[in-house]
């Protein structure tokens, strides 16, 4: 546990954070311009991750260990939430036969 | 007794509130019972607190009820002033309004209105008592502006006949004029004297220079006051209206009581008007003209009530032309006598009206004599009373009167001559045309004629008794009385009486002066008789043609439509204008306006939610990147 926190430590801050912030817009991007509801999700699950690890790098090189118990709570949150994301998309597919999202247009003006 | 003077106002108070919350449920009887008791308790007090006023040295008493407005310098108390002018008033109102709650009990009886009329009445006796009884001119108001609601609610009483209903609305919007001067004139009064309690008014004022600026606006506003609730010229116009009204009404509101306030009240204030004689020059004016032209008017009219109230109108004129001239005591005499005779007139031309089956044209009238013996033997005391021959009361009050305009000016005196004369020669029309001669109506009519009933023959005693004999509580020194009135009256008129020169005739002069005045009445008297009795004249139909003063006569000199052509007209066409381009295109334009905008940007503005998931989430990040961008840069 030691080595791994050393070997944590021993990458500059800036690194985590340039990472995180690549993954976050890769994130972002990918929820802007796919269509399909599951790569959406997938990108909502990016930027999520995004932050966790921006989260840990901090809690780690702050030896504060309460920003790893946010990134725990995080994940377990995230499972439920994919869980329930997932079973929206199921339905959706049921009732028209696709996961594009420009198609769930009725609720408008 | 005096300092139980808050009793007087609240047995009417709780008159109206029993018969007003228990109209639906109440019978007739306990109805008339709780009106007449309520007004006769009141009245049982004021006689109480006259008689203790007279024992007493000092003749003003303020009694506080509750403080009401306080705030800063203001300081207005709820309280009552008893003096001998004030009590005086409590007797003729709750004295002549018992008589007429009496009368109401017979003459209301078959209306379905009952209770809401009695309620009514015993409003009005309330706010009539806060009038004469408020020791400030703020009290003074809430009773003004009480009577003349009430006056509305009781001309409008069956308002379900449209003409009634608007005779009442006029009234209402005349009265509102007069109100609109007095409240003025009470600002006013504020504002020079720091208060509005008559006792730290009347002696501040009385310092005050004669002719003072302000003394002169504050009087003629009370004057303009004066004139919407006497209904004097240009005002006047109400009253006959006002006829519309059940008969005890126009009796008790419309000759007796409410239509003396403005004479009560500028002989309240009358200090104020000593110092202001232009306004006294305009007050003189304006009763004079009045008094000639409605006497005029009077001279031809066939509505039996409609000659009663011109009268009523010319006898006012009386009392504002001898406040005029400065004979306060004289104006307040006639008050007095004018109560009696007049209400016993109005109640008299009620019983006629009652026995016709609701007919008032007299020219469907006549020999009414036989049949309504005490009626016409009651009628005939007021009609020689209202005529001036002695010894009625009318002589006394009117001949006071007279006295004084000619020691003031001749040409006035003269006019106001010929308007006792034209007096004299329509009341006496008016009853021979009613009582003498052959019956003119239908064989209907005639079979349900009848004289009137106890409870309305009875106040008719007690009023010609009065109308007979009131007139000797003011028997001049010129006849080897003391006066007694003029004395009891003193204290109020004191400070005014300092300061105005006294009647200086000698008594020769007033025995011509009686003696005119009696003579022409008596000339007047012969020649009505002539006229009505021995010729048998009846007046013209509707239609046919009059000619010259008489159709002028006839139809109220066009008064009323000359107001319709230069008032009510251009008003209805300024108020067409202002109602298409004020208000249709400004006020509504502009708030329709804001809506249509709101609607037109919407319809653009909601294109916006195209229900695309994508935009949603573009403009959701575009949002929080200028957030970000926001929070770095504190743009």
């Amino acid at each position: 546990m030691e080595n791994l926190t050393q070997a944590i430590q021993g990458v500059p801050l800036n690194h985590y954070i340039l990472l995180s912030i690549i993954v976050f817009a890769i994130g972002v991007v990918g929820v802007l311009i796919r269509r399909n509801a599951i790569v959406i999700f997938m990108s909502v699950e990016l930027m999520l991750n995004a932050v966790n690890l921006l989260l840990i790098a901090f809690s780690v090189h702050h030896n504060d260990p309460s920003g790893q118990v946010f990134v725990f709570f995080i994940m377990a949150l995230a499972a439920a939430e994919v869980a329930i994301g997932l079973a929206i998309i199921v339905m959706i597919y049921r009732n028209i036969n696709s996961t594009d999202v420009n198609i769930l247009n009725k609720l408008k003006w | 007794m005096i300092n139980l003077v808050w009793i007087v106002p609240l047995f009417p108070l709780l008159g109206f509130l029993i018969n007003g919350l228990g109209r639906n449920s109440l019978p007739k009887t306990i109805v008339s019972f709780v009106g007449c008791l309520a007004v006769f308790a009141s009245f049982a007090v004021s006689m109480g607190i006259f008689i203790e006023l007279i024992s007493e040295e000092t003749k003003s008493f303020t009694i506080p009820v509750f403080d009401w407005i306080s705030a800063g310098n203001i300081s207005i108390p709820f309280s009552f002033l008893v003096d001998p002018l004030s009590s005086l008033m409590l007797l003729i109102i709750t004295g002549i309004g018992f008589l007429i709650h009496v009368y109401s009990t017979g003459y209301m009886h078959h209306d379905a209105g009952f209770a809401k009329f009695f309620s009514y009445l015993n409003l009005f006796i309330f706010f009539m008592l806060l009038l004469v009884l408020g020791s400030n001119y703020v009290v003074m108001f809430i009773g003004w502006e009480g009577v003349g609601l009430c006056s509305y609610l009781l001309i409008g009483f069956w308002f379900s006949n449209s003409s009634y209903a608007s005779a009442a609305k006029k009234a209402f919007v005349m009265n509102r004029i007069g109100d609109l001067g007095f409240l003025i004139a009470v600002f006013l009064i504020f504002n020079t004297f720091n208060s509005v309690e008559f006792s730290s008014v009347f002696p501040q004022a009385s310092n005050m220079i004669s002719g003072d600026s302000a003394l002169i606006l504050i009087t003629a506003l009370l004057f303009v006051g004066a004139i919407g609730k006497s209904a004097q010229i240009p005002l006047f116009t109400w009253l006959p209206d006002a006829m519309a009204g059940p008969t005890p009404v126009s009796a008790l509101i419309h000759a007796a009581t409410m239509v003396t306030a403005g004479i009560y009240m500028i002989a309240r204030s009358n200090i104020l008007f000593t110092l202001a004689p232009e306004t006294l020059g305009i007050v003189a004016i304006i009763g004079l003209a009045t008094l000639f032209l409605a006497a005029a008017i009077a001279l031809t009219q066939t509505d039996i009530k409609k000659v009663l109230a011109y009268s009523t109108v010319s006898q006012l004129g009386y009392m504002f032309l001898g406040l005029g001239v400065g004979a306060y005591n004289g104006a307040f005499f006639h008050v007095i006598t004018h109560a009696f005779f007049k209400a016993l007139l109005f109640l008299g031309a009620g019983s006629v009206i009652h026995a016709m089956s609701d007919e008032q044209d007299m020219r469907n009238m006549g020999g009414l004599k036989k049949r309504l013996p005490v009626t016409y033997l009651t009628m005939m005391i007021g009609t020689i009373a209202i005529a001036g021959l002695p010894p009625f009361s009318g002589f006394f009050s009117k001949d006071e009167i007279l006295a004084h305009v000619y020691e003031n000016n001749k040409i006035f005196w003269l006019v106001a001559l010929i308007g006792a004369m034209f007096t004299a020669f329509y009341m006496f029309r008016m009853m021979f045309l009613t009582f003498n001669g052959k019956f003119r109506g239908t064989t209907e009519q005639e079979r349900h004629l009848h004289e009137s009933p106890g409870s309305m023959t009875i106040p008719l005693i007690v009023l010609a008794i009065l109308s007979a004999l009131g007139g000797f509580i003011g028997i001049p020194a010129v006849f080897g009385g003391s006066h007694w009135l003029a004395g009891f009256l003193a204290p109020v008129f004191e400070a005014s009486a300092s300061k105005t020169s006294h009647l200086a005739l000698d008594h020769t002069t007033e025995y011509i002066i009686m003696a005119v005045s009696v003579g022409l009445a008596i000339l007047a008297m012969l020649y009505a008789y002539n006229r009505y009795v021995k010729q048998a004249h009846i007046p013209a139909d509707e239609n046919t043609g009059r000619t010259g003063l008489a159709r002028l006569s006839y139809n109220k000199f066009f008064i009323d439509e000359i107001y319709d052509s230069l008032i009510v007209r251009p008003l209805n066409v300024l108020s067409g204008l202002f109602f298409r381009v004020i208000d249709k295109a400004g006020i509504d334009g502009i708030v329709n306006g804001f809506g249509k905008g709101a609607l037109e940007a919407s319809k653009t503005l909601r294109l916006l939610q195209s229900g695309m998931v994508g935009f949603y989430i573009f403009m959701m990040v575009a949002g929080i990147l200028a957030l970000l961008v926001y929070s770095m840069y504190k743009i």
